[in-house]
């Protein structure tokens, strides 16, 4: 068969405009009037605000705007509910946004970051995932630093009768990796423009990656929208966890979202960083603002990859077959709930990798540390376990004396084999995937190998 | 304030200035000349690499009053209205260029190379490159457009 355009490079849509310097991002674009917007940030890492006085930069010539926590409508957003815009009195993290400034130049806006002043009762962090999970650590969130999922300090997903397994096994074979965090560090930095439009609109220009899911959820955090809208009955979980929630009230008539062009990603523009607010002063001010992160904030405070400590603990038998495999994967969430939640999932669903183990119970666990939320990064929730993983499958037949390449194949998935949520596998490709890759990379496989395909049933 | 009175791709300008603005500033932010970026303000990610009189500089890092009485080349002024220079054609073709917010100063850094250098070696392109970040494109691909166009230009 021939193709019009696999296998043929194509130009790239935006290409002409990215080699001229046409390309407008959105620091490119310049509205008359804007304000710049700085944060005044918080310089410890956790702890109670005693005071806070910003009369003096609300003062200051070319201030048009200083917010607190009480300019913001909502101020609660993310999956969990849990994440204020500006901190009202419980600091989790070092650099959580406090007050907000909009200035007639950046001069200025920080000359007015300056003049606020804080009293602060500084208390003890805890950054250490294993250090928080102890019963007497300083506690980052009120409910404890384990997330519950139901009655469980962790998520779950079992299939078959692990402990059976174990039984049946001939070794067992268990260790412990660690992955780091990790920054995303694209070149374009946070910033946003927000525009104030006729009739109380106002349009929102993000680098963000995920505009309709933070339409909803700015939605929320400025309630537009009905004036009852923070008496009702769904406010509180108003959150954009529920998109019925805010949709009645929250005013998404009066709010234009445009995402982009983004100057890399990666996965670190999935969450707010610079909208909401950017969004309220431009509101409070009528005037448009314009928030550029600079690369120290953005670096320190932006979002991250979470780090993880995951455990494996496998029951092989003399022939290769894994027939008992339990994982406990623990992620660092930073201070709040975010995307962490469902992460747990994504992994637990990743994290035994293309292989197929009958009797399989995986732990994905979530705990909070004073760091700034942990977030989306390519790969998101699966490229730890999957180092892990293939880190595992090399020490274990390293330890039974198997060659890796050989035992991948013994246990990799087939057509029909179940993942651990009960998801049957139709197409798997994963044995004729390493026969590609071998030949490429010059390894010359066994006979019995090189004959294998996924539709076999396993010996 | 000082008085900056320089040519920006071959345009005359006149521009006050305080003396702590830098040249980055008064590129984007008076001229609206945007394609030299922002990328860390501080000298290390070649985002906002220009020419000042044919020189490659970091102009976030470069006071606007040293460019005074001076020529400045951004990425718009390298090749006529209308035109591609080589880089920005093979940059188009070899796909050097993902999310295109490290492409100006990328393009301006080759440029330098190849107007001193024009048939550099694949070493001599990634010494030219490295002051330049990209993270994207895992850098492959960018070498890849700057020989092609060393290629083309010979
Ligand atoms: S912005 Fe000038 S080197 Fe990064
Ligand atoms: S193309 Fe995105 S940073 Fe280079």
């Amino acid at each position: 068969m021939t193709f019009q355009t696999v296998g043929k490079r194509k130009p790239k849509y935006e290409g002409i405009a990215h080699v001229t310097g046409e390309t407008q991002f959105v620091d490119d674009m310049f509205v008359p009037r804007t304000l710049t917007v700085k944060a005044f940030r918080s310089p410890v890492h956790k702890g109670r605000i005693l005071k806070l006085d910003t009369s003096r930069a609300e003062q200051m010539d070319g201030v048009a705007s200083v917010i607190t926590y009480k300019d913001v409508p909502a101020n609660a957003y993310g999956f969990g509910a849990d994440q204020p815009v500006l901190v009202q009195t419980d600091i989790r993290y070092k650099g959580e946004p406090i007050a907000a400034v909009a200035a007639e130049d950046e001069a200025t806006a920080y000359k007015a970051l300056d003049a606020i002043t804080i009293d602060i009762e500084e208390q003890e962090p805890v950054f250490d995932v294993l250090k928080a999970m102890e019963p007497d650590a300083p506690q980052v969130v009120p409910g404890g630093n384990i997330m519950m999922f139901d009655d469980r300090p962790y998520n779950l997903a079992t299939m078959g009768d692990v402990e059976a397994g174990f039984k049946e096994a001939d070794h067992i074979i268990e260790e412990t990796y660690f992955f780091p965090d990790q920054e995303h560090t694209a070149m374009e930095t946070q910033v946003s423009l927000v525009v104030p439009e006729a009739a109380g609109r106002i349009t929102v220009y993000s680098v963000c990656q995920d505009r309709s899911m933070l339409l909803g959820m700015l939605a929320g955090i400025l309630q537009l929208g009905s004036k009852d809208a923070l008496k009702c009955e769904c406010a509180s979980e108003w959150a954009g966890r529920t998109r019925s929630a805010w949709r009645h009230h929250a005013g998404l008539n009066r709010l234009k979202m445009q995402a982009g062009p983004v100057g890399g990603g990666f996965g670190g523009k999935n969450e707010f960083h610079a909208d909401p607010i950017t969004a309220i002063l431009a509101l409070k001010t009528g005037r448009p603002c314009k928030w550029r992160w600079t690369r120290e904030e953005e670096i320190l405070y932006s979002t991250h990859r979470e780090a993880m400590h995951i455990t494996y603990k496998d029951g092989v038998k003399n022939d290769g077959r894994i027939v008992a495999r339990y994982i406990k994967t623990i992620r660092d969430s930073g201070a709040y709930v975010g995307f962490n939640g469902y992460a747990t999932g994504k992994t637990n669903y990743f994290a035994n990798g293309p292989y197929y183990v009958p009797n399989l119970r995986v732990e994905g666990a979530a705990v909070f540390t004073n760091k700034p939320v942990s977030s989306t990064m390519r790969g998101f929730a699966v490229a730890p376990v999957t180092f892990a993983v293939e880190a595992q499958m090399y020490k274990i037949a390293k330890t039974i004396g198997m060659d890796p390449l050989e035992f991948r194949f013994k246990n990799a998935m087939r057509r029909g084999d179940k993942l651990v949520n009960q998801q049957v596998m139709h197409d798997t490709s994963i044995i004729e995937v390493m026969q590609t890759l071998a030949k490429k990379a010059g390894v010359q496989l066994p006979d019995h190998l090189s004959k294998m395909t996924s539709y076999d049933r396993r010996a | 304030m000082p008085i900056l009175n320089f040519r920006v791709n071959g345009k005359r300008y006149e521009v006050a200035v305080e003396p702590t603005t830098t040249l980055l500033e008064v590129l984007r932010e008076k001229l609206m000349i945007t394609s030299p970026k922002m990328g860390c303000n501080t000298g290390d990610c070649g985002t906002c690499s220009v020419f000042l009189d044919g020189k490659l500089i970091r102009s976030c890092i470069t006071a606007a009053m040293v460019a005074n009485q001076k020529e400045v080349t951004t990425l718009e002024g390298i090749a006529p209205h209308g035109e591609f220079d080589p880089l920005q054609q093979a940059f188009l073709e070899n796909h050097g260029t993902q999310c295109g917010f490290c492409t100006p100063g990328m393009i301006m850094a080759a440029k330098a190379l190849l107007n001193e250098n024009p048939k550099p070696t694949k070493q001599e392109i990634k010494e030219a490159l490295s002051g330049n970040l990209c993270r994207c494109t895992g850098y492959k691909k960018i070498v890849e457009s700057v020989q092609a166009a060393a290629t083309q230009k010979n």
